[in-house]
Formats: C-alpha cells, sequence, structure tokens
C-alpha cells in the first residue's frame, strides 16, 4: 500500500522536473512514428483522380450562400414524402384495424358475455388506443426512419453539423451539438444518449437540456395534421399543402433556434465556460445501400420505435378510457379537470382538453392527438362520433376531424398555439428516464423537464395576448 | 485424404464456411475480441459481418457511443466480440474514449482488431500504434481498401505487417473482401500461432526516458504481474487520473501477462 502511494508521489515528482511539454513530447513521437511508418509503405499511383467528386459537393452543401437553403430544401423534401406518402398506407391500415376488427372483437367480447366495464376496459381502452398508434404512426415511420437514414448513410449529416456548429459555438455550446440535435429528430431519447460524443460536461449538459427542442417523431404527425386543419385551412387550397408544409418546416426552425437561445442563456448564467474547439472529419460520401438501409431502418428504428408506442398507448388508452367514465354526480373525471383547467387554457390561447392530453401523454407524445379528439367529443357531447365514453376513434377524413376541433370551439388560434406547444413542453417520460440515466442528477433532470413546460406556457400566453389584441 | 484435408484448412472458402454466426448468443465463450478505430472508418460494419447482427451502421464519426457485443464461432472455438466506440486516441478523457481504453486495458481482451481506414492511414495509425502501447495481441484490419484503391493509393500489407509486429489484412468489409482471412488472423492470434511482436515507440527524450524506467522498475517491483507497465508508466507521468486511481485500489494488479511473454 505505502509502495503505491510512493510510485504515484515519484511520478508527481518526475511530471513537475520534465515540466508541461511531456503530453506533447509524447504525442509528437507518436506522429512521427506513424508518419514514418505511412512514408514506407504507402505509395501513389500516377496523378490524383482527375475530379474530386466529394470536393465539389462538399463545396455545395457546406457553401456558405448554398448550404443552409440546400438544408431548407432537404428538409422540406423529406418531410412532403413522409406526409404524402403516409396518407394511403394509414387509411388502409385503419380500415382494417378499426373499422373492421374493433367492432369483431367487441361483438365476440358481448356475446361471450363479458361485465360491460372489462369490454370497454380492454377493447374501447386498450386496443382502440394501440390500433392507431399503429395505424398512424407505423407508415410515416415506415417512410422517414428510411428516408432519414439513406441521408445517414450517404453522409449527408455531418454536413448539417458542419453547417451548423458555428451557430452552437457562437452561443457558448460545443458544435457536435449540431449532431446530436439531429438526432433528436428522430427521437429525442436517442439524442440524449448521442451526447456522449461531447467531452466536456459544461457543454453535455446543455446539448442535453436543449435536445427537447428538436421535434421528434412523435410529435411530427401531430404538427403534421394541424398545419393541415388550420394553417392549410386558412388559405386559398391551391397554396394549401405548400403552407401547410411550410408551418411544419418554420415549427422545426423554431426548435433548433430556441436550443440555440436556450444554450445561450445557460452558457451566459449557470453553465459558463468557453466553448472548446474539435475538428469534425467529413467521412467521405459514399454510395447508400438502399435495400439494406431500408431494411435495417425497418427492423432498428422503426419496429423498436413502435413497440415502445404500443407498450406506452395500451395503458394509456386504459387510463383514459377510467377517467372519462369514472363519474362522480355524472359528471366524468375528465370533465372535472377539463372545466377546471379551462380558464388557465384559455389565458394561454389553449383549452382544458389540450393539457389533459399532454398529461395522458406524457409516456407517449405519440398519443396526444386521438387523446384530444376522444376528450373533445366527451365534454362538447357531440353525437355521432365514435362509440361512446372514453373510446379512441380514428376520424374518417380531416375535414371531419376539423368539424369536430371547431365544434369543440377551437380556432385558428388554438390550432397555432398546439403547434407551439407541441415544440415546447416536457419531454417524453423514456427521455426523461434517459436524461436522468446519463446526468446522474435529478436536477438537471427536472431543469430538463420543466424548463420546455415554461417556456411552453410563456410563449402561448404571449401570442395568444397579441393575437386578441390585433 | 489428410492432404486434401489440410489444403482446405489454408483455403479461405473454407473457413469462411467454418463461420458460424451467434449474434447475441455469448455463452461460454473461449475468446474475447475487442473492435478499435477511428471514427467512421466501419467497426460496426466488421462487428456485423462477424456476428451477423443488424447494428445500425451510420456514415458519420460518433455513432457508436457505447459498446455492443456479440459473438461468433470459428474452427469450434466461441469468440465474444465488442465494439467499441470509435476514437483518435486512447490519451484524452471523453467518455467514449475511456471506454474504448478502459475495455482493452482491464476488459484484457484476447485479440484486439484495430480497424483503419486504409486511405487516411497516418491519422489511423496514431490510434494504432497507442492500442499497440496497450496490448500485445492485436490484428490490423486495413478496411475500406476499395476506397483507397480509388484515391489511387497503394498500400504495402506485408511491409506494414512487418513494421507493425502485427497481421494486417485488407478488407472492404462493405463487401464481406478479406472478412475469411480477418478472421483466420484472429483464430492465429488468440490461439498463439502468431505471435504478436507489437511495434514499440522509442524516440522520447532523455528526461523522459530516465523518468518512465524508473517507474517501470517500480511498478515492475509493485505488482510483479502486470504486463504493459511502460504504458502505465508512461500515463502515471502525463497524470492520467484514472490510471492512478487504478494504482492506489491496487485495481491495476490485475492486469496480467499474457503467457506468450514468458
Amino acid at each position: 500500500m505505502e509502495n503505491r502511494e510512493k510510485i504515484i508521489e515519484i511520478a508527481n515528482k518526475y511530471r513537475w522536473e520534465i515540466g508541461e511539454n511531456i503530453h506533447d513530447a509524447i504525442l509528437e513521437s507518436i506522429y512521427s512514428s506513424a508518419s514514418n511508418i505511412t512514408s514506407k509503405v504507402v505509395n501513389k499511383i500516377g496523378e490524383k483522380s482527375k475530379f474530386n467528386w466529394d470536393k465539389w459537393i462538399d463545396k455545395i452543401v457546406t457553401g456558405k450562400l448554398t448550404g443552409f437553403p440546400i438544408m431548407f430544401v432537404m428538409l422540406a423534401i423529406v418531410f412532403w414524402i413522409t406526409i404524402s406518402g403516409a396518407n394511403y398506407p394509414s387509411k388502409f391500415l385503419s380500415w382494417i384495424l378499426i373499422d373492421n376488427i374493433h367492432p369483431y372483437l367487441k361483438s365476440l367480447a358481448l356475446s361471450l358475455s363479458f361485465p360491460n366495464w372489462i369490454v370497454g376496459l380492454s377493447i374501447d381502452g386498450a386496443y382502440l388506443a394501440t390500433a392507431w398508434v399503429v395505424s398512424v404512426m407505423l407508415p410515416p415511420m415506415a417512410i422517414f426512419f428510411p428516408l432519414f437514414t439513406l441521408l445517414e448513410d450517404f453522409g449527408y449529416l455531418p454536413r448539417v453539423a458542419f453547417n451548423m456548429d458555428f451557430l452552437y459555438k457562437k452561443v457558448g455550446a460545443h458544435g457536435k451539438q449540431a449532431l446530436t440535435m439531429t438526432m433528436g429528430f428522430g427521437c429525442n431519447a436517442a439524442g440524449v444518449v448521442a451526447t456522449r460524443i461531447i467531452d466536456s460536461p459544461r457543454e453535455r449538459l446543455l446539448a442535453i437540456i436543449t435536445n427537447n427542442f428538436s421535434l421528434c417523431n412523435g410529435r411530427w404527425p401531430t404538427q403534421i395534421l394541424i398545419a393541415t386543419i388550420f394553417i392549410g385551412g386558412a388559405v386559398p387550397n391551391y397554396l394549401a399543402g405548400i403552407a401547410s408544409s411550410a408551418a411544419v418546416v418554420f415549427i422545426a426552425l423554431l426548435g433548433v433556434t430556441f436550443s440555440l437561445i436556450v444554450s445561450y442563456f445557460l452558457s451566459n448564467t449557470v453553465l459558463k465556460g468557453e466553448a472548446s474547439s474539435f475538428a469534425l472529419e467529413l467521412p467521405p460520401y459514399r454510395p447508400p445501400r438502399i435495400l439494406q438501409t431500408i431494411y435495417t431502418s425497418l427492423i432498428d428504428r422503426t419496429l423498436i420505435v413502435l413497440w415502445r408506442a404500443i407498450v406506452f398507448a395500451a395503458p394509456a388508452g386504459i387510463v383514459i378510457w377510467l377517467v372519462s367514465n369514472i363519474t362522480i354526480n355524472n359528471i366524468s373525471l375528465a370533465e372535472y379537470f377539463i372545466n377546471w383547467t379551462n380558464p388557465f387554457g384559455f389565458f394561454i390561447g389553449l383549452n382544458g382538453v389540450i393539457l389533459l392530453a399532454y398529461i395522458i401523454a406524457i409516456p407517449a407524445n405519440e398519443i396526444v392527438i386521438p387523446t384530444v379528439l376522444m376528450l373533445t367529443v366527451l365534454t362538447n357531447k357531440l353525437s355521432g362520433y365514435g362509440s361512446g365514453a372514453g373510446v379512441m376513434f380514428e376520424l374518417d377524413s380531416i375535414q371531419q376531424t376539423e368539424y369536430l376541433l371547431r365544434a369543440g370551439g377551437w380556432t385558428l388560434l388554438t390550432g397555432v398555439n398546439l403547434m407551439l406547444f407541441s415544440l415546447l413542453h416536457n419531454p417524453c417520460s423514456t427521455t426523461i428516464y434517459s436524461i436522468y440515466k446519463e446526468t446522474r442528477s435529478l436536477k438537471w433532470t427536472m431543469i430538463s423537464t420543466l424548463l420546455p413546460i415554461l417556456m411552453g406556457f410563456t410563449i402561448c400566453f404571449l401570442v395568444a395576448t397579441f393575437w386578441r389584441a390585433l | 485424404m489428410k492432404d486434401i484435408n489440410k489444403d482446405c484448412v489454408n483455403c479461405p472458402a473454407h473457413n469462411i464456411n467454418n463461420l458460424v454466426k451467434l449474434g447475441v448468443d455469448m455463452k461460454n465463450f473461449d475468446f474475447v475480441v475487442a473492435l478499435a478505430g477511428n471514427p467512421n472508418v466501419g467497426k460496426s460494419t466488421v462487428f456485423n459481418a462477424l456476428t451477423g447482427l443488424k447494428q445500425h451502421t451510420g456514415n458519420w464519426p460518433g455513432k457508436t457511443v457505447g459498446r455492443a457485443e456479440g459473438a461468433f464461432m470459428y474452427n469450434n472455438k466461441r469468440y465474444k466480440i465488442v465494439d467499441l466506440p470509435g476514437t483518435y486516441s486512447l490519451l484524452s478523457t471523453s467518455v467514449d474514449e475511456e471506454i474504448a481504453r478502459d475495455f482493452i486495458l482491464f476488459g484484457q481482451p484476447d485479440v484486439t482488431i484495430i480497424v483503419v481506414d486504409a486511405s487516411t492511414l497516418e491519422r489511423n495509425l496514431n490510434l494504432t500504434l497507442q492500442v499497440l502501447e496497450i496490448t500485445d495481441r492485436a490484428v490490423l484490419c486495413l478496411n475500406l481498401i476499395d476506397e483507397a484503391e480509388r484515391h489511387n493509393l497503394k498500400i504495402d500489407d506485408r511491409l506494414l505487417s512487418k513494421e507493425l509486429g502485427i497481421p494486417v489484412i485488407p478488407c472492404a468489409a462493405r463487401q464481406g473482401i478479406g472478412i475469411p482471412e480477418l478472421l483466420k488472423s484472429i483464430h492465429q492470434v488468440a490461439n498463439r500461432e502468431f505471435i504478436c511482436k507489437p511495434y514499440r515507440m522509442t524516440n522520447t527524450t532523455k528526461n523522459i526516458s530516465k523518468a518512465v524506467e524508473d517507474l517501470n522498475d517500480r511498478l515492475k517491483k509493485e505488482f510483479p504481474k502486470l504486463s504493459n507497465t511502460r504504458w502505465i508508466a508512461l500515463r502515471l507521468l502525463e497524470g492520467d487520473q484514472s490510471i492512478i486511481d487504478a494504482i492506489k485500489t491496487g485495481e491495476i494488479g490485475n492486469l496480467t501477462i499474457p503467457e506468450n511473454e514468458n
């Protein structure tokens, strides 16, 4: 034991004698050995290749003038393909799972004379919630993830980070935060884990706290649907598609802006420090292996994310069914809560239904919209929709959804604020858990959870106030 | 009959047929193999080629942040293989570099496969040399050899092998080229059929050499079973906290000398 201490002591003494340059001396010795060996074994044959495609493409996609516009266009194209491509398979799945299997299961259960509450809880609650999530989420994910993975495989992702890193550096964060932010567009929990590539704990915290500002896969459907109904509905028909796509891209970019602003704020207050420099290696472009990429991204990402959604949707369906069917004095628990929070909801341009939906949807953002629709029907006693209290359902067309929401008192302001609130609210429970696992700190987990929701309330309040003043 | 069998064993086609991809079935393995290398050189692709797993691969540095594990069986021996995060060095202290270094140092893999990008060999050798300071048993997978050729680079892999003292296998893992040969080398190094004589750096200044030697002697006395005392002495001189801690707790004494050094 003493010997060990002594060895460390002697090492410390030597370190003082030799001085600071020991690290450099070792590095130098490594570098010179490496270059020595390389010069022996590598031979260049003839001229370097006539035309360097990589450099040519890089000049354009990371150019000062062209870089950002290309990024936006790429983003818009990916969304456009996702939005327009997901519609048909979505309809098909909901026709099978909701229009056909659901009534069949229900009549089967009734014919076996199960008690009413069991049928409601399991079939109208758990099954329908799960079926809705599958039919709404599977098609866009099956399109979005392979597209995103193809871009990744091709080598575009590091270029996005390269374009953005100077912005993050300017606000006192690590340039690699641009990469983890991009990962967050797929899934925030994955983005939080990906912050491990950032060395300094200070900059890693910044990246973790602000990752939630990347719209994740669970929030894209909400954005797309609400933009289609309210933004698309507010402009002439021939502009509807472009306007709603633009609105979604705008919200996504707003998220990036917020991640910059919050990073700036934190790095100038509680997380002070210098931004550390790093070298970002731009990998060569490689032709993506299309079939393999589609296969692995379906297995690795789509099915895993879908499974998670299903695991959370079933219990959430039960909760929804319970809160809307357990009544005190003939008024359900859900109605109590909604009536109680409505004034506050109105104050910030939302409503009690949305607030309750976001509490039920803490485990998975994916179920916000079905919950909102179901609760709207319930509280407004609209007839002819769904099949009774606590049933999640899929409406046949966007027009019907629109009619329903408008009947529930929704305006363009509610739509806009829901899009904003969907961007600015607490992370889902999986992400919160990942944040805790990565930071091992309750304090930072709380901050990451509460900060965005406070921002959401503030922004929605400001928008509502100005909107009503105009 | 015997002669034919012998020829078969030497033929790569025979050997690839001998590969059983075990995926995540890591029971009762005979050897542990680590995959190290710079970011974005195709470690995960090599990992997938050996294990049959579909670990997500992506064309950007820093994709693997934790470590993935899988297994394969080759010539009736079971290998557990660990895919480490890509790093440029083993000297700094970011989480991913620490994971990689600690595994090679404390995990004591039987073979470390160093995957390098053939078209940027010099940069990749920096890490290779650092790995060779820690471990005695390694195989160099000279990956992306097709890209190097496209850039009109010709690499003398036999000379490189002689310089580094470890097997060097040119590969294009995405296309499966070189995987049979890589397997054979892993097998040879793991079973001590190939004895590595890894390159060790010498060109440091006198002051440092003297200090390293002194510390080296003391470390050897205190931990007679410790294998890479020279590297540990260097880390001590640099004031590496995790190494200092490992010496204080005596954890470092668990690192034993591989048999082939005796």
